[in-house]
């Protein structure tokens, strides 16, 4: 096993952010925009790994513990903000909560 | 490298099928998918302790609250695709994750057993670490959890004042 190169590992987390990116841009379901975030904030803490496996420094993980940590929190008050968006449009598209006043 | 290219492509297409699918329940299998082939990655290159909070923390916890939020609403509203079942919806994840495993059983039976990378960061260090030189960053995550739990407490009140 010949270790990967740090180039390939970053190019992969830029792939999967931009597929993040493309997905939170075009859908219009707030969960699949959720879901989008979860992609690009995974592909940041991939980006993180591989950095600090190039360097065999624990400071890599340390900050995937806290991009977790993020990731967590976010999902609960976006999945929180779902269920309010749905139990007064009935709706799950984003348009629509262009309407709420207040 | 081989580990690497295989998981790195199951990844990309999981998380392509992602953004695509109608059906969110699909598109949050996908990404349990997409979840697991990245942990695989974490493991190779030797990163053993993200690779077990990958699959605990983001496959464990965090899409199980997606699945009970979308078992929550109305699931007739989200699923905009046909009533009539398609019976072979469930072929391509269950291809990709027999990749998985096959890869899984290749590292275990053909390579010799030692570390996939040469420098494995073992889980002591990472614990040392955190408390160590980032222990402020431990304290404002726990700010940042608490936050969390009580903006989603005060968001996810059924009566709206």
């Amino acid at each position: 096993m010949s270790p990967i190169p740090l180039e390939y590992g970053l190019g992969l987390a830029a792939a999967l952010f931009a597929l993040g990116l493309v997905g939170a841009l075009v859908r219009r379901s707030v969960l699949f925009i959720l879901l989008s975030i979860e992609i690009m904030l995974n592909a940041a803490a991939l980006a993180f790994i591989f950095a600090g496996a190039r360097w065999g420094q624990p400071d890599g993980q340390v900050m995937f513990l806290f991009i977790l940590t993020v990731a967590a929190a976010e999902v609960c008050v976006g999945l929180a903000l779902l269920l309010q968006l749905y139990q007064r449009f009935k709706s799950l598209d984003a348009d629509q909560a262009g309407r709420m006043k207040g | 490298m081989a580990v690497f290219v295989v998981s790195s492509t199951v990844a990309l297409i999981s998380t392509v099928l992602v953004i695509t699918r109608r059906n969110p329940v699909h598109a949050l299998l996908y990404l349990i998918l997409s979840l697991l082939a990245v942990a695989v990655l974490f493991y190779s290159i030797g990163a053993p302790l993200a690779a077990a909070f990958e699959l605990i923390v983001y496959a464990g916890a965090i899409m199980v609250l997606f699945v009970f939020v979308v078992m929550l609403l109305n699931p007739g509203a989200l699923a905009a695709g046909s009533p009539r079942r398609r019976p072979l919806f469930w072929l391509v994840p269950v291809l990709l994750g027999l990749v998985l495993l096959g890869e899984l059983v290749y590292v275990f039976t053909r390579l010799p057993p030692r570390p996939l990378a040469s420098g494995v960061v073992p889980p002591q260090q990472v614990g040392l670490a955190l408390f160590g030189p980032y222990l402020l960053g431990v304290e404002l995550a726990s700010f940042l959890l608490l936050a969390g739990l009580i903006g989603a407490y005060h968001i996810g009140r059924r009566k709206p004042t």
